[in-house]
């Protein structure tokens, strides 16, 4: 089979581009610290208000600096619906759904995970600043889903 | 009846196949039945496309701030015309096209009839799906979007409608299947034909791939909407969808594919360069697209991240054989515009066949698809991915890509296929030219303001008119997305006056005008390593042993699944 030199060039170089853009991959995930959600525990979808932490939503400083917030997505709207934490906190989100699958995503930060039911989603991220973020769910989840949001407000 | 002229015996000893349907184009007429059924899946399959388009205008108006719900009296929420939009735009649409036009591809490479059941039975299971999808959808059980993600529940009608236009494309594979598997029969030791081989190829990719939505929609969904079942496990709903819902855009990309590989060459004078690795590249999607879905898993919970990166790096992998295409298409298209006249480094752009609608919405297509293919890349990035996921990003992405690649080269092949299936000649071919450009604008336009606002967080699949929320940064991108989907709208009506124009108006061709079908700069071998690209056994033994390692561990800790999640009708 003949290929052109043009050709094995091209291969060449995009090939190439493929493998440097997956090392950058690679250094962002394992330099870096830009994680994917991973296996963070399953729960009964009808049981989730009376099983710990779930059967007790909010905000909680766990350290100094650091903070849980433990959430509930439902149809339509995030329980709680604000959460408020000093600039320069380490927040760790623990959430889960009792009925449909939902989706947040945290405006302006890497806060973005699916909210399935039976599984606990579980996303960390560190407020610098000080300002507004809109939390916005974002798969549908019926007629009022856009109706279903909330605030990270940090101060 | 069909006629199959007798072809003059090939020499078997040849090193290289220079007989093929190219060098003999005389010969084959399909039935008047069999090109009617080809016909009517293309009608249908754009059919779709127009209603589709009014309620993917509204949607774009929605995300300009702007209601227009209330022109449509038939449809009760945005999500019930959304369901339609995806549901006609990328099932119906692609299956009914992908349906007609490889089946037409397959009879016209072998020069043999296809099987009429099997025509008649993949057509009438279409329509069938496509009705009782309908009633689900128009009655409003169903508004659970094209994705239908468990534990919302629509109506039985709605799964055993999509089951219907599945099962529409296993019988349409069946039928190549056979054609080809007869083919061998009359002509052993032969190398089968190119444009034969993709397209079996592509539905050999389809079979393996649609199996996840099967066992999900047929083995689980159905019984489940019946109260057959009682609880659902939404994550392996949902992985079984994805198992399914990567490849399927390769099913919807392929089709274009073979007409960007062996029909544009030919319509711009130019040839395609390589046989063999023609073969490669479809081999590759048949290897590489499916274990890919959880890269649309990036963040669902439940799944461990070492498998989502797994899955990544096979997407970056499947990433190559749409670069090899890029290239063999360029110099196809380099060939034609210089035994056209065109002289210099960029001389032969102008010299290409600008005139020519066909050929023309199938160069803006790919052009298109190269904003498609590196948008697509950013998805593909694990860490960029959780910046877009489930915003208007993504949106703004596959209207380049299923939108545009497949939907514009599909409306492409409509100005030479339609015209050959009725005998009519194209109508308002100035109409055409205008369609291709107004609609390539109108993408690009519409994706820049999808794009933009995604980037700034705006979520896709929600009706942005009536949300309480509406950041600053949203507006003006929701303007571009507004005037680009207008566009986009225009576009496709343009394109339909061109079809109903030629299908009522047309001039009536005394002879039925062939398919374009290129030839081959390197033709396909006897000898030597190539034969084994034609090995079928080997190359689905792969595919599955691929398949097995990327889904294996995750489906073996998944067992046995837990139904506990009970269903719900929000909508
Ligand atoms: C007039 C032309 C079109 C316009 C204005 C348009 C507009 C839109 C918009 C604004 C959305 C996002 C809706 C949302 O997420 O809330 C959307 C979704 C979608 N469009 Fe289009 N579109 C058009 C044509 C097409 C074509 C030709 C295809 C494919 C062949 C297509 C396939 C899809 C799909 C698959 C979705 C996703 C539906 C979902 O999220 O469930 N669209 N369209
Ligand atoms: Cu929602
Ligand atoms: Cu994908």
């Amino acid at each position: 089979m003949k290929v052109h030199v043009y050709e094995k060039a091209f291969l060449s170089i995009g090939g190439g581009m493929l493998l440097v853009f997956l090392g950058a991959l690679a250094f962002a995930t394992l330099g870096a610290g830009i994680h994917l959600p991973d296996r963070a525990g399953s729960i009964d979808p009808q049981a989730v208000r009376t099983t710990p932490p779930f059967d007790d939503p909010g905000v909680r400083e766990i350290a100094p600096g650091k903070y849980e917030v433990v959430m509930v997505a439902q149809a339509w709207s995030f329980d709680p619906a604000e959460v408020r934490i000093p600039a320069g906190s380490e927040v760790t989100f623990r959430i889960t759904s009792p009925d449909v699958i939902h989706g947040i995503h945290v405006e302006h930060t890497t806060i973005n995970v699916m909210v399935v039911p039976g599984q606990i989603s579980e996303m960390r991220y560190t407020f610098r600043e000080p300002r507004e973020h809109l939390i916005i769910c974002h798969e549908y989840c019926g007629i009022g889903h856009h109706y279903m949001y909330g605030k990270v407000i940090v101060e | 009846m069909s006629t199959t002229v007798a072809r003059p015996a090939v020499d078997v000893a040849a090193p290289v196949v220079q007989r093929g349907v190219v060098d003999d184009p005389s010969g084959f007429e399909l039935s008047r039945e069999q090109t009617a059924l080809i016909r009517w899946n293309i009608y249908l399959g754009f059919a779709a496309v127009g209603v589709a388009m009014f309620h993917g205008l509204a949607q774009a108006l929605s995300y300009a701030g702007i209601n227009v719900l209330g022109w449509f009296p038939g449809l009760q929420t945005y999500y019930q015309g959304l369901t339609v939009h995806g549901v006609l735009n990328a099932l119906v649409f692609t299956f009914a096209f992908a349906n007609g036009f490889l089946s037409l591809t397959t009879a016209r490479a072998l020069s043999r009839p296809l099987n009429r059941w099997l025509l008649h039975g993949a057509f009438w299971s279409l329509v069938a799906g496509v009705v009782l999808l309908g009633y689900a959808i128009l009655s409003n059980q169903a508004s659970v979007l094209f994705t239908f993600y468990a534990p919302l529940q629509a109506h039985w009608t709605f799964y055993l409608g999509a089951a219907l236009l599945v099962v529409s494309t296993w019988l349409t594979a069946a039928n190549l299947f056979l054609a080809l598997g007869r083919w061998r029969r009359d002509n052993p030791g032969e190398r089968y034909p190119l444009m034969a081989f993709v397209s079996v190829a592509t539905y050999a990719m389809w079979v393996i791939a649609s199996i996840g939505l099967a066992v999900q929609v047929v083995g689980y969904l159905l019984p489940w909407s019946l109260g057959l079942i009682e609880g659902s496990d939404p994550l392996t709903m949902r992985t079984l969808f994805w198992y399914s819902g990567h490849p399927v855009v390769y099913f919807w990309l392929l089709p274009a594919y073979v007409s960007w590989y062996l029909m544009i060459p030919r319509q711009v004078g130019g040839k395609l360069l390589s046989d063999p690795l023609t073969r490669m590249v479809f081999i590759m999607f048949l290897l590489f697209s499916i274990p890919t879905g959880f890269h649309h898993q990036y963040t669902d919970p439940g799944i461990p991240a070492f498998m989502k990166a797994l899955h990544g790096v096979m997407t970056f992998a499947i990433f190559f054989p749409s670069l090899a295409t890029a290239f063999a298409i360029m110099a196809s298209l380099e060939m034609g515009g210089r035994a056209r006249g065109g002289r210099g480094l960029l001389g032969w752009i102008p010299k290409l066949p600008w005139g020519d609608p066909s050929v023309t919405a199938q160069i803006l297509a790919m052009l298109t698809f190269m904003v498609g293919g590196a948008t697509g890349l950013i998805n593909a990035s694990l860490s960029m991915n959780r910046v877009i996921h489930n915003t208007t990003w993504v949106p703004g992405h596959f209207h380049t890509t299923v939108g545009t690649a497949v939907a514009l080269t599909f409306m492409g092949i409509a100005y030479w296929l339609v015209p050959m299936l009725t005998k009519r000649e194209l109508f308002g071919r100035r109409i055409a030219l205008a369609q291709a450009w107004i609609y390539t604008v109108g993408v690009l336009i519409f994706a820049r303001g999808m794009s933009a606002a995604g980037l700034d967080g705006q979520p896709r699949r929600t009706f942005m008119a009536e949300a309480p929320y509406m950041p600053d940064a949203w507006l003006v991108p929701g303007y571009w997305t507004a005037v680009g989907g207008s566009l986009m709208a225009v576009g496709i009506t343009l394109f339909f006056v061109v079809l109903l124009g030629t299908i009522f108006f047309g001039r009536r061709l005394e002879k039925r005008p062939d398919m374009p079908i290129a030839e081959t700069v390197h033709p396909a071998s006897r000898k030597g390593w190539e034969p084994i690209l034609d090995r079928w056994p080997v190359w689905v033994a792969v595919a599955v042993i691929l398949i097995v390692i990327a889904y294996g561990p995750f489906v073996i800790s998944e067992m046995p699944p837990t139904l506990n999640t009970p269903p719900f009708r929000l909508f």
